[in-house]
């Protein structure tokens, strides 16, 4: 029996009066990948932050690699690697430029800077980009690059954040790749946030799905698929799939107004930049 | 050790992105010399001030203006950090948030020194005699106005989060900040309204300083200068790696 490297209990998040995580429970084990997926506004970024520590819980625990995330913020962040939903990669600086600034941010040993460069940019094919500038790699690039970013001072965890956000169909099957790569050969846990149904059933050993800052099911997606009724349609596609899953539990009512719910900072600029766009 | 090279790691970026862009230099020396060789060039055909040509009684205001400008406007580099979402990258660092202020206001204070030194050298042009004494001090009074007013300006940009904002905020302040230095007039005989703002304007100490070191036409002791200048750094230095820990 694997040992949970993520441990949550009853973490709360609440911003002026209004709950968006309300005490969610949940554990990653070593080596899993663990999907938290739920509409817009639902709670998943906001829950991500308090776990990487960028924002602190209303009340509840999170303990990260056996580190408190709000007693030993530090600690947590040394034992993780973010992937951010929105590209946190510095676009007027080449690809092994973005890789060495984290190298110093994060305290990678001198000696190890150099081998631990080239370890991350041959396991993400951007060896031959190294030298080029950022602005001039396409959007699936930069997410590989951030994917490799997020491994150099050796996380036990990867926080990802809609990993697969506005790629296309290649660039997508390409991040996955990457991504079952990482669990099998570098044996990372994964924690990961998505909308994509067809990318949580491919990538996910266990996934919970949150709604208005609860978690409403959760298991492995075999599981959830054969817990629903069996969707009324031809008997071709008769087989419920994750997606279905989804919109048993969410309901099928649009959440125009999701967006603002959220206060957390990622929210905050991603809605800013949209009005700006 | 591990906020140190952290904080190495910080200014090697900000050096890096001066370096890219490079143009930010030569747009950044032009309204210095447009000052300097329209507006001193003219003054100084019907005027002297304390028996030097207005032109090069001006220089020493218009090295610090350029510092002022510049120093402030690189607040707009972290506002611009957070809508790229740079910024989150470094944010999640195991470093403390002093250390993150720290990186970004050296990187910014060296763009400006940068731009001083250059400025400074075409002093040469203006009537300037520099000895090894007056290059050295002039350089540590745009130090000392650069890390107060890069701080300030970062501060800014914390608490901003839309570039139309800081650039109609700073614009309230720099303006202001610019006239009340004395910059373009000397300080003796002012009237008491204009005496007011000018004493409580930081760049009036570095604009008296710099004149002090480079014509000899200080009006308060140089050592006074230099103990406001460094008590306004450090006040600025205070509140802006305040506003960073707010920062999220």
């Amino acid at each position: 029996m694997a040992n949970p490297v993520i441990e949550v209990k009853d973490l709360t998040k609440k911003f002026n009066g209004f709950t968006a995580v309300d005490s969610v429970n949940f554990e990653v084990d070593e080596g899993c990948v663990f999907g938290l997926l739920g509409p817009n506004g639902a709670g998943k970024t906001t829950t991500i932050s308090m776990l990487s520590t960028l924002l602190r819980p209303t009340s509840g625990a999170a303990h990260i690699n056996g580190h408190d995330v709000q007693k030993d913020p530090a600690a947590v962040r040394r034992s993780i690697g973010i992937v951010f939903q929105d590209p946190s990669s510095d676009d007027i600086l080449t690809g092994r430029e973005n890789l060495l600034l984290h190298c110093l941010l994060f305290d990678v040993p001198n000696a190890e800077i150099k081998s631990r460069i080239e370890w991350a940019l041959k396991l993400v094919d951007l060896t031959e980009w190294q030298n080029t500038l950022l602005k001039k790699y396409s959007g699936g690039m930069r997410r590989r690059l951030e994917l490799a970013r997020g491994l150099l001072h050796k996380p036990r965890i990867l926080f990802l954040d809609e990993p697969t956000l506005g790629l296309d169909p290649q660039a997508r099957e390409n991040i996955w790749v990457h991504i079952e790569n990482l669990v099998k050969v570098e044996k990372v846990s994964i924690i990961l946030t998505t909308h994509y149904m067809e990318e949580a059933d491919r990538l996910c050993d266990r996934v919970a799905i949150i709604d208005h800052g609860k978690i409403i099911v959760s298991g492995t997606p075999t599981e959830l698929k054969t817990g629903i009724p069996e969707p009324k349609r031809p008997p071709e596609v008769l087989k419920a799939t994750l997606h279905d899953v989804f919109l048993y539990y969410t309901g099928k009512q649009l959440r125009e107004s999701g967006d603002t719910a959220e206060g957390g900072f990622m929210q905050k600029v991603m809605n800013f930049t949209k009005k700006n766009r | 050790m591990r906020e140190l090279k952290g904080l190495l790691g910080l200014w090697y970026r900000e050096l890096l992105v001066f370096w890219r862009e490079k143009s930010r230099i030569i747009s950044s020396l032009f309204s210095p010399i447009l000052w300097l060789v329209v507006f001193g060039g003219g003054m100084g055909t019907v005027s002297h001030v304390e028996g030097v040509n207005y032109q090069t009684f001006l220089f020493p205001g218009i090295l610090c203006m350029s510092v002022l400008f510049s120093s402030i406007f690189f607040g707009l580099y972290i506002v611009w950090d957070k809508r790229i979402d740079f910024f989150k990258e470094v944010l999640v660092a195991p470093l403390s948030r002093v250390t993150i202020f720290t990186g970004k206001m050296l990187g910014g204070t060296t763009d400006s020194l940068i731009q001083g030194a250059i400025l400074l050298s075409l002093g040469l042009f203006f009537g300037i005699h520099y000895s090894v004494f007056s290059v050295v001090a002039a350089m540590l009074i745009l130090f000392l106005l650069s890390a107060a007013l890069v701080s300030l300006g970062l501060m800014i940009g914390a608490l901003i989060d839309s570039l139309e904002g800081f650039n109609l905020f700073v614009s309230f302040l720099i303006f202001p900040m610019f006239f009340f230095s004395g910059a373009l007039f000397p300080l003796e005989n002012l009237p008491n309204w204009l005496k007011f703002f000018t004493f409580i304007d930081p760049v009036t100490y570095a604009v008296d300083a710099m004149r002090g070191v480079l014509l000899n036409l200080n009006r308060f002791p140089l050592g006074l200068d230099f103990l406001i200048l460094g008590a306004f750094a450090l006040f600025f230095i205070s509140a802006g790696t305040l506003a960073f820990r707010k920062l999220k």
